[in-house]
């Protein structure tokens, strides 16, 4: 096994709340597939819980929310659940129908970036290899501070 | 004064050397060489003439409006006789808001009303189960007959056709029918369409369905037309829907295929149970989605039309002409709208609307041009209806049935569409029809297949969208309007109303018809006649769903990448 910097990001795709439209989440996460990511793609409605769960289990860099039907406006909640489970440095993105006031509700949750209709597919995995880096950078910090305590 | 013109007959040499003529200038203009292929993957000529249909007999393969295969329409004025059913998707907040709108919506020319429900209550959830950040920003929160009786109050339900999108277990529908009866209105008065009845949709596209696994949902959905064939007659228990699977990346052709092989399914299954065609089959309505693609759309349903008339008669048995009859609502597609220049989709809902129209349709939903940003503001569905109001009565759409039928083009594309349709139809027929095709995975693959080429040919510039790859603007999304949320206190107070009816109604009347439809969902008994049953009783929508749940299982959805 390579170093951790060498593998490939890892990404959890996933919808909470209630509704299911999939053709965004769906797309989106066969392209970052093809792309060379590691891809955990979930069923919708999920809750926030278990969406939590499944992160820390599979040590994910970037959780990926699609929303089409305001199941954005529990992302905050699953915002807090991260921070409370010790992963803060978790990345996370939403991408779906986002009304532009809403936007600022999830950046000032600490979202990483909000994709509206017409994103491209490249701009996104972009992002996406972007913030598993940056996740992984937080993390070896955290465990070396650990380490050296 | 007439004075006759003599007709010139052109020969067949003149005729083929015109042809050539032609196509020499042609092919020496500039795009001659370009290749168009339509979203169903069928090559487009630049150019249609008499030569593309030579063979067809009319009768056959077009006929007279109102006739078999009904490719012309299926009632002998259409809409020169009686206009499209304006049915607009109306639902948000708690019932009073909903009442307010649908109020509204009326008086601005809407015939036919429509209730879309909560997402919680899709899921099978009461409001008090529900997190409270989501309660009614994407639908009414209607659990109990009371709170329709609010929703519905001051509304004729005996003289105005409802469209309710309620999936199995139809509790929405059960509460309809309470009210009628609370209101002394015989439920053979009642007319209207369970909207969202095809569990074959919901478990490929879009998941519709409160949680209860495919085959029970599937049982229910059979129950529920058994039902309202003895009970409610003017209800439509059955809409087969093409929509969710064409907003979810199938393609024109394929949502059709899919569609008719779902109506195939649910037709030979209440066969199978005894049910006469000709009973059922004229209350089969189905329910597709417009999309930009303009001939085309009009060419899938004037294929599917011919198509399902012999399916009907043919396979399915039925005799009488009215069950042959291909009767459809369809909504402008979503999906092509824009975020970017949101005013731009008033152009595109307009252009998918008369595709609709020129395509035979019975009812139609104009989408709001915010589709992109937020649920509809008010102002956006003023403009939706409007739309339709425009190109019935100023641009004068009405005024000739299939204004489309004998353009070369038109009728060549139909042609062609249709064996294009029926290729996809033998592909599931293969498969063992559409329920195994749908639980095997096959549909969804095919569905995520042809939403990931979609979008590979938007990212390419192959298929243009405007303000999204071509003509960009700067633009401040923070200016357009959007639809706000229900204010908190009305939904807490709506919440806590429910709790108490909860604790105040007799509980001991709700548990005997709970148990009485866990009887019924074990055994062979007719569900629905045990639904409508416990929603008269005072059970909520969550408690009907949670005993389901709890004697048939939890439900999953369908995951392939």
């Amino acid at each position: 096994m390579g170093k951790l910097s060498e593998q490939p990001p890892k990404v959890i795709v996933t919808k909470i709340g209630f509704d299911a439209h999939d053709r965004g989440s769906r797309v989106v996460a066969a392209h970052l597939r093809d792309a060379g990511m590691e891809v955990i793609y979930t069923p919708p409605w999920q809750d926030i819980h278990g969406v939590v769960k499944l992160a820390m289990e599979e040590d994910a860099d970037v959780i990926g929310i699609s929303s089409l039907a305001t199941d954005h406006l529990l992302v905050p909640k699953l915002m807090e659940a991260l921070r409370e489970a010790g992963m803060a440095d978790m990345q996370v993105i939403v991408g779906g129908i986002v009304p532009p006031k809403d936007e600022k509700l999830l950046l000032d949750a600490g979202v990483a970036h909000v994709f509206h209709p017409g994103a491209g597919l490249e701009g996104i995995a972009e992002a996406v290899r972007e913030l598993a880096a940056k996740a992984r950078s937080l993390r070896q910090g955290k465990v070396f501070k650990v380490l050296t305590k | 004064m007439n004075i006759p013109i003599p007709k010139r007959q052109l020969s067949e040499t003149e005729y083929a050397r015109s042809e050539r003529c032609w196509k020499e200038a042609f092919e020496a203009s500039p795009g001659a060489a370009k290749r168009v292929v339509n979203r169903s993957g069928i090559e487009v000529k630049p150019l249609y003439t008499p030569n593309n249909r030579a063979d067809a007999d009319y009768l056959e393969s077009l006929g007279f409006p109102g006739e078999y295969p009904f490719t012309r329409g299926i009632y002998p004025s259409m809409h020169r006789g009686r206009s499209w059913t304006q049915r607009q998707l109306v639902g948000f907040g708690v019932p009073e808001d909903y009442n307010a709108r649908l109020k509204e919506m009326l008086r601005q020319g809407a015939n036919a009303i429509s209730l879309i429900v909560c997402n919680s209550v899709y899921r099978g959830y009461d409001a008090d189960e529900t997190p409270a950040e989501l309660l009614g920003t994407c639908g009414t929160v209607i659990n109990t007959a009371e709170h329709m009786e609010r929703a519905l109050e001051g509304v004729p339900i005996e003289r105005i056709s409802c469209g309710i999108n309620d999936p199995a277990p139809f509790t929405a529908f059960a509460m309809l029918l309470a009210v009628a009866k609370r209101r002394g209105i015989p439920w053979t008065q009642i007319t209207g369409t369970s909207n969202q009845s095809d569990c074959l949709s919901h478990f490929v596209a879009l998941q519709m369905f409160v949680r209860i696994p495919l085959p029970h949902t599937h049982r229910i959905v059979l129950d529920h037309i058994e039902f309202c064939n003895e009970r409610v007659p003017g209800w439509n228990p059955l809409s087969v829907i093409g929509q969710h699977m064409q907003q979810a990346g199938a393609t024109p052709a394929e949502a059709m295929a899919f569609t008719l092989c779902s109506a195939i399914q649910f037709g030979e299954d209440c066969i199978a149970r005894g049910m006469d065609p000709d009973q059922f089959l004229p209350r089969f309505t189905f329910f597709f989605d417009i999309s930009l693609s303009f001939f085309e759309e009009v060419a899938k349903f004037r294929a599917g039309r011919r198509i399902w008339a012999r399916i009907a008669r043919e396979r399915l048995g039925a005799k009488d002409p009215r069950s042959w009859r291909f009767k459809f609502h369809a909504q402008t597609s979503g999906v092509d709208l824009t975020r970017q220049q949101p005013l731009n989709n008033i152009a595109r809902t307009t252009a998918q609307a008369m595709a609709g129209i020129f395509g035979g349709l019975q009812s139609l939903h104009t989408d709001g041009y915010d589709e992109a940003l937020s649920a509809p503001t008010s102002e956006a569905a003023r403009i939706a209806v409007a739309t339709q109001n425009i190109l019935r009565e100023e641009a004068g759409l009405c005024d000739v049935i299939d204004p489309l039928g004998g353009s070369y083009y038109v009728e060549a594309l139909t042609d062609r569409m249709q064996e294009q349709i029926e290729s996809v139809m033998a592909q599931i027929e293969a498969a063992g029809g559409m329920y195994q095709a749908v639980e095997q995975g096959l549909v969804h693959r095919m569905i995520g297949d042809s939403a990931a080429a979609f979008q590979r040919k938007v990212e390419s510039g192959e298929q243009t969208v405007v303000g999204v790859n071509a003509y960009r603007v700067d633009e401040n999304p923070e200016e357009y309007k959007v639809l706000g949320y229900p204010q908190p206190e009305r939904m807490e107070a709506h919440v806590k109303q429910l709790r108490e009816y909860k604790a105040r109604r007799s509980n001991d009347a709700v548990c005997k018809a709970l148990d009485e439809l866990a009887r019924a969902a074990q055994g062979e008994e007719n569900t629905m006649a045990r639904i409508v049953e416990a929603v008269e009783a005072g059970a909520t929508h969550g408690e009907v769903c949670g005993r389901l749940r709890r004697e048939l299982g939890f439900g999953q959805p369908l995951t392939i990448v």
